[in-house]
């Protein structure tokens, strides 16, 4: 039998004032299971918590129940305090009198009616609770990145820095990402490579970090602080261990026509490739799509001039699994396809560029050694176009363009004219604009030098049409300016479109893996817009970089790092005790259906066959379903879905809100 | 039609592909047939039927039968083939332990609409192209099919099998049917007539539990209102309120696993048209989030647990008579 | 249940309240001291995906003349989505209701952020304004439950 102590506060006269506190402990007494009741002016201070300590233990109570303000303000004060004396925590109900009760109403009769049917109520459900105890769940001290580009290097690299192993899968044959092929870095304009491979160099150097280059995450189970992740290493046909990056493989493969995707296939590469000088790891890599030994048989050149013997042919695609406390996931960005605005004549025209291309065009490890040369007739343009929002802020409506702004094509091309007429000054330039966006330390800056200093034409409006002349070699590109309202006619060499950014093709299949919510956009959704930006709503899964939405070189390095700190939090812990209010299915009246599985945002319910004991002496097999405890979070999404009422929640039950509903309505 | 559902029933059991046959049984008289398993073919000659009054969906009974030793035969009218799909859905039925022959189905008589055309003392019932020649202890009758057809016959949804191993008989097609009808006349009632009307059809229920025990979809292992500790505990409903709780959460519950099989009202031996509140679930979900028939496939997630985030209606549409 | 007797219909409105959004917002209004009638009853749960239908007819039997949900705008959910699963939900139960002849204004679901503690007095004198026009609950009433 419960004995229940009842605790009414004054709070000063916040409460006191509003409501008969006296008559609110006096009522009490007469509350069905209610042992004790007392009031108190200050319940939380020192002496209020010692009050209620030592009723505790001199009237042995069972539950407690606190009249006071709300529980979003002090129930973990009071928790706390009656846990310190060896009481679960979770026998204590507040009853909310101050916020909903003597500061919301005038009437000093009408508020201590009203107080006394909150402490009734909470009373009827503290009766009815149940001693809760969280979980406590194992934490593997490692963590895996996924993703080496800037965000994941920089994730791992804190990770590292705090002394925990960790693992970086990288598709490509090396890391470095997108930020490795930028030429120059806006608005400071040092060199991209000068500061991404030092950061790769690290990265490989770092005997904490595993580069698992080459490879695919194939499948993730578990939850926060023990992830079971399958890794595809695809077959590379290189020993990794063997190859020195010599190179002499590549320089000798005959096979030397294969689109180069590092220079974004403006040239091309050999078979055997590294994909460039400061790849990391330096290995070399043979493309299976392209090589005649694999695909015909004959060759073998690579294998021959190899001196360390690491050419392998008979290599096969290897699946490891490897264990994890938390996850980062840094799948980054793509840009988006543009091939569909005919208008624009990309895929018409070899001058017709999108902007990682024109990065690439004047990059020193470009396919032109950095000089500025038209794709098409290899000749330094005069006049170049710059075409803004190119697939951005767009109804998807419209040629499925993405409805976002991609946040940093306004600044990389004042980048591009600004290095351009850095280099070539007679270069003419105009730009093409919806809206200048240049929120950002130094940014706004930047953009006025290109305008003011450089002489950029920065025009608000669109371009039209883009129309390439054989004779000429001319792009006639068909503009309208906004401001002055005419049509304009330029004579172009090069068009560079600024195209959109949208998230890694695997992004999708990696939220899924990692039951991760995403937008419709496929950016990974953060658990919380505001507070929880670097956290996916799912327990242990961080986001760093693009993958969670547009955004720069430095905002990329920050969110990985607090995603970093944030995976730290985890590992440093020995165990991670869970949230106790959570769903739990009463596996007799389960039946199995899988609704509950159905509407779980977290995907924490999962099914069991289970042999369960029959009448006669039988058993029976049946599905049932089972909550990871580590993974639920407790919003009782699955307790209505469940037409057995097998669901419930700890801490809300059904009969602990029903039972608040009665003591309130009668 | 009969025969040939025994012929095929007792090749299969010959064959050693099914032990035993689920199917309908007849009953003292020509109307009340009860569903039965058969394990011989000479219990299936003397005991199968297959007639007009055939109505049960045999598709509840395979949770208990799939989960015995060997392979059962079960019959499925077109609309059984959505249930069935349904407790697939949802894992109540081993489909390896069950061989389901599509059997084809043109309405089942209701054998109250013929008492209640005065009908009594009813000793043999024949279908002759349509007509039904009923031989009474009073006399021959003769009533045409049409108006001895269930309700949920008269507006049935799909001639469709949605599963099955083997067919008999000619598959049709999903129906354009009017069985929304009834709900949106009383849709159109006022509020005050609509509680007169529910109140006068719930008043009778007797808490019999046969519209849950029929049910293919409440399969619970134990239903919430069997609970002691449920918050629903409720055996018999003591004043109106309690009838009235019992209708609604019943309703709510299987809604968007119901395949509007209309079992319910079949049983309902108070003749409340129960089948009414399970097709206001069915006829909303279908107006605010697409059309959706529970069954149709295996594995379809149904709109009660899905949801779209910027063009599901408020519930204040309710108000505004949006889904009257 | 009035205290102040003789005076005319004092109705009993139960208001389920998330603890994320609703519950802060009506806190939100005690703390500026905005003041809302003494009828309301504010219950607690995690989200409004709590909130079972048998909730819901529990107060009407019970004698809560109205009963109103309060969540977070849809989009803000603290658990993402259990918002959307409370429209759909309700939005349907509601209609049940409606279609057995149950007056629709006294079930209510009002979308209520942690910041609108204005908002919350607004739907809460609103909602109490309809259900005192509307009277007692009598269509979902069970007698036994009966005051007085």
């Amino acid at each position: 039998m419960q004995r229940i102590g009842v605790f009414v506060c004054h709070c000063g006269t916040n409460i006191a004032a509003t409501v008969d506190v006296e008559a609110v402990a006096e009522a009490a007494k007469s509350v069905p299971g209610v042992v004790f009741s007392a009031d108190y002016p200050y319940m939380c201070s020192e002496s209020g918590q010692d009050l209620v300590k030592e009723s505790v233990q001199k009237y042995n109570l069972t539950n407690v129940v606190i009249c006071s303000c709300s529980p979003r303000m002090h129930e973990k004060t009071f928790r706390k305090a009656v846990e310190s004396i060896g009481m679960n925590p979770y026998m204590l109900e507040i009853a909310n009198i101050r916020e909903q009760c003597s500061w919301v109403h005038k009437d000093k009769e009408e508020g201590t009616e009203k107080a006394i049917m909150l402490m009734k109520a909470a009373c009827a459900k503290a009766t009815l609770n149940t001693p809760l105890t969280p979980g406590m769940l194992p934490v593997t001290k490692r963590a895996l990145v996924i993703g080496g580009g800037i965000a994941g290097m920089q994730a791992a690299l804190d990770i590292a820095e705090a002394g925990y192993e960790v693992d970086i899968v990288e598709q490509k044959p090396t890391i470095g990402g997108k930020m490795a092929q930028l030429d120059k870095t806006f608005p400071t304009l040092d060199c991209s490579s000068c500061i991404v491979t030092p950061k790769m160099v690290d990265v490989g150097q770092n005997d904490k970090i595993r580069i698992l280059s080459y490879s695919d995450v194939e499948e993730v189970k578990g939850y926060i602080g023990n992830f079971d992740v399958k890794i595809k290493r695809k077959a590379r046909y290189v020993d990794e261990d063997k190859c020195t990056g010599c190179g002499l493989c590549t320089e000798k493969c005959p096979m030397k026509k294969v689109p180069n995707e590092w220079n974004l296939e403006l040239d091309t590469r050999s078979c055997v490739y590294i994909p460039f000088a400061q790849a990391v790891p330096k290995v070399a890599t043979i493309d299976p799509r392209y090589c005649l030994k694999l695909n015909k048989g004959t060759c073998g050149i690579c294998s021959k001039v190899c001196g360390v013997g690491a050419i392998n042919y008979e290599a096969k695609d290897e699946i490891i699994e490897e264990k994890y406390g938390a996850i980062v996931a840094a799948t980054g960005f793509e840009i988006a396809d543009i091939s569909r605005y005919d208008e624009y004549a990309y895929g018409q025209s070899p001058d017709v560029v999108t902007s990682l291309e024109y990065e690439r065009l004047m990059s020193a490890a470009g396919p032109f050694g950095g000089h500025l040369l038209r794709p098409s007739d290899h000749k330094e343009p005069k006049k170049i176009v710059f075409v803004q929002c190119v697939g951005s802020r767009e109804e998807e409506s419209c040629k499925g363009g993405k409805e976002y702004c991609s946040k940093v094509c306004c600044m990389y091309t004042a980048k591009h004219a600004i290095l351009t007429k850095d280099h070539y000054p007679d270069t003419d330039i105009y730009v093409f604009y919806i809206d200048v966006r240049t929120p950002g330390k130094l940014f706004d800056e930047f953009y006025r030098r290109a305008v003011e200093q450089y002489g950029v034409h920065y025009i608000k409006g669109a371009v039209g049409k883009v129309t390439p002349h054989k004779e000429t070699g001319k792009l006639e590109v068909q503009g309208y300016d906004m401001i002055l309202n005419e049509q304009m006619h330029i004579d172009a060499d090069m068009v560079v479109l600024a195209a959109a950014v949208e998230p890694s093709h695997t992004a999708r299949r990696m939220a899924t893996m990692l039951t991760a919510p995403m937008d419709n956009n496929d950016f990974f959704t953060e658990a919380h817009a505001k507070l929880r930006p670097v956290e996916s709503a799912t327990a242990g899964v961080f986001l760093a970089g693009m993958c969670q939405g547009p955004k720069d070189i430095p905002e990329t390095v920050s969110q990985a790092s607090a995603a970093a700190a944030k995976v730290i939090g985890v590992l440093a812990k020995d165990q991670l005790v869970g949230n106790p209010c959570i769903a739990h299915p009463d596996e007799l009246m389960c039946n199995g259906c899988s609704q509950c599985a159905g509407v779980c945002p977290y995907g924490a319910i999962t099914y069991v066959e289970k042999e369960f004991r029959m009448p006669n002496r039988t058993t029976k097999m049946r599905r049932v379903a089972q909550v990871n405890e580590a993974v639920c979070q407790g919003c009782g999404a699955c307790t209505v879905t469940c037409p057995s009422g097998a669901m419930d929640l700890r801490g809300f039950s059904n009969n602990e809100i029903m039972a608040e509903v009665d003591a309130l309505c009668l | 039609m009969q025969e040939e559902l025994i012929k095929r029933a007792v090749e299969l059991m010959e064959d050693g592909t099914v032990n035993r046959v689920l199917g309908w049984q007849k009953g003292q008289f020509v109307y009340d047939i009860t569903p039965a398993v058969f394990t011989s073919a000479d219990e299936l000659k003397e005991n199968f039927v297959y007639n007009d009054f055939c109505g049960d969906n045999l598709s509840k009974y395979l949770k208990d039968e799939t989960e015995k030793e060997g392979k059962v035969l079960v019959f499925l009218k077109p609309c059984d083939t959505y249930s069935f799909n349904q407790l697939l859905t949802e894992y109540k039925i081993h489909r390896e332990n069950v061989y389901a022959i599509g059997i084809e189905c043109y309405g089942k008589a209701d054998v109250e609409l013929l008492r209640r055309k005065g009908i009594d003392g009813i000793l043999d019932v024949k279908n002759e192209n349509g007509t039904l020649k009923i031989a009474t202890i009073y006399g021959d009758e003769e009533v045409p099919m049409m108006e001895a057809m269930a309700e949920r016959c008269v507006n049935c949804k799909s001639k469709k099998h949605v599963a099955y191993d083997e067919l008999i008989g000619e598959d049709g097609e999903v129906l354009d049917s009017n069985r929304f009808d009834m709900v949106e006349k009383l849709e159109q009632m006022s509020a005050q007539e609509r509680f007169d009307f529910w109140q006068g059809e719930l008043s009778r229920c007797i808490r019999c539990n046969a519209c849950r025990n029929v049910c293919p979809a409440c399969t619970c292992e134990k239903c919430v209102f069997d609970n002691p500790d449920s918050g629903l505990y409720n055996k018999a409903a003591a004043d109106s309120f309690e009838e009235k709780m019992f209708h609604i959460i019943r309703a709510y519950h299987v809604a968007g696993r119901c395949t509007d099989c209309g079992e319910c009202s079949r049983v309902c031996p108070e003749h409340i048209p129960l089948h009414l509140l399970n097709r206001k679930f069915i006829k909303d979900y279908n107006e605010l989030y697409g059309s959706f028939m529970a069954g149709a496939e295996v594995g379809q997630v149904s709109p009660m647990v899905d949801f779209t985030m910027d063009n599901d209606a408020e519930p204040s549409i309710v108000q505004k008579g949006g889904a009257e | 249940m009035s205290v102040k007797e003789n005076t005319e219909f004092q109705p009993t409105i139960v208001a389920f309240c998330c603890n994320w959004c609703s519950y802060s917002g009506a806190d939100l209004a005690g703390t500026n001291r905005l003041s809302y009638p003494t009828n309301v009853k504010i219950i607690r749960v995690p989200c409004s995906c709590r909130i079972n239908p048998m909730f819901v007819l529990r107060a009407f039997q019970r004698g809560a003349d109205g009963v109103i949900l309060c969540g977070c705008h849809p989009g803000d959910c603290h658990y993402m989505e259990g918002n959307y699963h409370t429209r759909r939900r309700m939005t349907l139960l509601f209609s049940m209701l409606n279609y057995l002849g149950i007056e629709s204004a006294r079930t209510r679901v009002e979308w209520v952020s942690a910041a609108e503690g204005q908002r919350f007095v607004d739907v809460m004198d609103d909602f109490t304004a309809k259900i005192t026009e509307l009277g007692p609950n009598r269509r979902l009433e069970d007698l036994r439950c009966k005051k007085n």
